[in-house]
């Protein structure tokens, strides 16, 4: 041991190891079991968010970790405040973002007592978490921090817990941070097999109607640069999932939208006739698949994953490369040559034009259609970072925005988790207070933690929420129309709430825009403003998302739901 | 088909309920499950047997190898390895099927380990067919009970699992 050790508790332990780590926020809750380590965090050299309620701390430290690549910090305390963190720790997980989530618990001699305010937290997040922990002894607790910050980070990304029962915090001991972690269970593979690198290079020589299909793996593994190197040198086009978005420039000319069940038309006819599909960080999720049987079913398919688990999982691949993305892009940029593609290229210029994505204006009158407002966002700030709750409006932002880079669009793509926008704003717009950060919302999702705004306007994070007004739960209303009868069972929620002095209650900016010519001044009034804003956009209230492929349908089996008026 | 998979995993707290956790999370079926410590005490062996196809057992094998604890992970096949279980089978008996009960015993190289008035206990070691065949040969007597440990694999020559 070359450091030399020092006396200190577990608590200020815990802090140490952050700086570290190089953690300069986190984002938490107090409670009984942390007060110790809240002791400690009252002259910490450590930004510390408090949110209105622990499932925003969890989504906040996403926000953070999605908008930096770094990884996000929460905490919450024994009880209620570690099962509320359930859902933004599942989100995390389910799109591979990398995260250490703290948790009291209660003193180790009451564990299994059902004490007050005690839950089996780390029983419970078993499925949810790539790893956790139940600290026994503190002077273990600098190696599992270390250890968790190196889990949540390398590999495949995830979520990390690490639970504190009450005594491991003030216990003394010998502070020791370990330089290294040695798990002989966990060496992930970044390096992929170079055999099968030049297969695939091959595969792509022969091949006459190649799309790249890359997902959130691009993003996490900063390989945007690569994957536009590599479309370009064979001359595939790409399409992007929803949280590989922003990998690939949106106004290049290779891009080829979103595919699945609301993307781009041209990008699952493109799909559904490729002879080679090189999937890049994606995981073939049902939502990009559709029918499976019936999905990319005359192409090759070369499958880049730093997971191996996730090859062969849903669609059988014929040439699997384990390994990162970004050094495996590197690789067969290296030998890859070019596909004989002109013709398809043409084909795909083809269908983009007869096929584009589009909304019909209001034929009379000056309401305002959702996609406009995407419209007018992406023209008054096309650098924002755009996060987004789930439902309808999601998918506009998806569809519509015009991303240009990674790490600006930040959305709750696996668990499709409503009331996840704000607070993931919150955290991103603190990681990069240099960006104009919008909450795209939907009225259902932004009542479901609107409580924020108190977080927003006391820590003075200027994030303007954009709520696409439909007076439904618009998403479900959809279905609900489509393949319901339109009975709208319990998702008409008109009139909830006015919103504007929702905004102004917390002291937060409220704006309203009923009209179409309010929508532009209403953005820029909110960019201007420099506060924490919520705008009220009034939009149609039975807009569809169009194209939409009905659940278990091939993805070339698309319905045009464009309201004509 | 079944497959037997030689698990080692860090002999710690909460390893055997992540193990079992992914299988039921995932809806793979195991047929049986033990856990014992290794020669090295920081590592414990789990001999898991499953049914399934290829597919299956690929993807068991990748979802065990994701777990931080799991070390490594072993498809023992049964051409090139050895499996035991044992079985303990308490079957009625008295004065006057005694011996015949003993002489079945003995066909299997089976112990006696208790003997009451009107039971007893057999110890039988085999792999899975030897030990079906004693049960059933039990079974006209009367079996009371039976507890079998499920099954444990070597590979067998110089590589290990
Ligand atoms: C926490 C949660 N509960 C329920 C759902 C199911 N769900 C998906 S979209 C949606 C409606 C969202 O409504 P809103 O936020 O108003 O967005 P819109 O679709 O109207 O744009 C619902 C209820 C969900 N995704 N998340
Ligand atoms: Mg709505």
């Amino acid at each position: 041991m070359t450091e030399s050790t020092e006396k200190m508790t577990g608590a200020r332990a815990l802090i140490e190891c952050l700086y570290r780590e190089g953690v300069d926020t986190i984002f938490g809750y107090p409670g009984g079991v942390l007060l110790p380590i809240y002791d400690e965090i009252y002259d910490a050299d450590i930004r510390h968010i408090l949110v209105r309620h622990e499932q925003a701390a969890a989504h906040a430290a996403e926000g953070y970790a999605r908008a930096t690549g770094k990884t996000g910090v929460c905490i919450a305390t024994s009880g209620p405040g570690a099962t509320n963190l359930v859902t933004g720790i599942a989100n995390a997980y389910m799109d591979s973002i990398p995260m250490v989530v703290f948790t009291g618990q209660v003193p180790s001699s009451l564990l299994g007592n059902d004490a007050f305010q005690e839950a089996n937290i780390t029983g419970i997040t078993m499925p949810i978490t790539k790893h956790n922990y139940l600290v026994q002894d503190a002077n273990e607790l600098p190696k599992v921090i270390k250890e968790a910050f190196h889990i949540a980070s390398t590999g495949r990304p995830g979520p990390v817990l690490i639970d504190l029962p009450k005594d491991i915090t003030v216990q003394e001991i010998d502070f020791y941070y370990p330089d290294k972690v040695d798990l002989r269970g966990y060496k992930p593979t970044y390096q992929g097999n170079l055999q099968q690198v030049k297969r695939a290079a091959s595969a792509i020589k022969e091949s006459k109607n190649p799309v790249i299909y890359a997902g959130g793996g691009v993003i996490s593994s900063d390989a945007s640069k690569e994957l536009i190197e590599l479309a370009e040198k064979i001359k595939a086009p790409v399409t992007t999932t929803l949280t590989g978005m922003g990998g690939f420039p949106v106004e290049h000319e290779l891009f080829l939208g979103m595919p699945g069940m609301h993307g781009a038309k041209y990008a699952n006819y493109a799909i559904q006739e490729s002879d080679l599909l090189i999937a890049v960080g994606a995981r073939f999720d049902d939502r990009v698949t559709g029918k499976l049987k019936a999905f990319a079913s005359n192409a090759k398919i070369i499958h880049i994953d730093i997971d191996p688990a996730e090859i062969s999982k849903n669609v059988k691949v014929d040439v699997p490369i384990v390994g990162d993305a970004k050094w495996t892009l590197q690789k067969l940029l290296k030998y890859a040559e070019p596909a004989q593609s002109e013709k398809w290229l043409d084909r795909i210029a083809h269908w983009k034009k007869v096929h584009p994505l589009h909304y019909v204006e209001p034929a009379t009158g000056d309401g305002i259609k959702p996609q406009y407002i995407i419209e007018q966002i992406t023209e008054a700030c096309k650098d924002a970072i755009i996060v987004t709750e789930v439902g309808q409006h999601q998918m506009w932002a998806a569809q519509y925005f015009k991303f240009s880079e990674p790490r600006t669009f930040i959305t709750s793509g696996g668990l499709g988790t409503m009331g996840y926008g704000f607070p993931a704003s919150i955290g991103a717009k603190i990681a990069r207070p240099d960006k104009v950060v919008f909450d795209i919302a939907g009225d259902g999702s932004f009542q479901m933690n609107s409580q924020e705004l108190a977080t927003a306007v006391q820590e003075n994070v200027p994030v303007i929420v954009a709520v696409f007004n439909n007076g439904y739960l618009g998403m479900v209303r959809q279905w609900q129309e489509l393949f319901h009868n339109r009975r709208y069972s319990a998702t008409c929620i008109q009139n909830s709430v006015d919103f504007v002095k929702l905004a102004e209650a917390y002291g937060a900016l409220g704006l309203r825009a009923t009209k179409r010519d309010e929508v532009r001044p209403a953005i820029e009034e909110a960019i201007a403003s420099g506060r924490p804003t919520v705008i009220d956009f009034v939009v149609e209230e039975e807009e569809n998302v169009s194209p939409m492929v009905p659940a278990g349908a091939a993805i070339n089996e698309i319905l045009d739901l464009e309201r004509k008026e | 088909m079944r497959h037997t998979l030689a698990v080692l995993v860090e002999n710690k707290y909460g390893v055997l309920s992540r193990v079992a956790g992914m299988f039921s999370r995932r809806g793979y079926n195991i047929d049986s499950l033990t856990v014992g410590v290794t020669d090295d005490p920081t590592i414990s062996r789990m001999t898991i047997v499953v049914m399934g196809d290829d597919e299956v057992l690929e993807q068991v094998t990748k979802q065990l190898n994701k777990l931080i604890d799991v070390i490594r992970v072993t498809d023992l096949k049964s051409e090139e390895s050895v499996d035991r279980e044992l079985a303990l089978i308490k079957v009625n008996s008295d004065v006057t099927n005694r011996s015949e009960i003993m002489q079945i015993a003995d066909i299997f190289r089976a112990r006696i380990i208790d003997v009451a008035s009107k039971s007893m206990i057999i110890e039988v070691t085999g792999d899975d067919g030897k030990i079906t065949a004693i049960e059933q040969l039990l079974r006209p007597f009367g079996i009371k009970e039976m507890v079998r440990t499920g099954k444990v694999a070597l590979r067998r020559g110089q590589k290990s699992s």
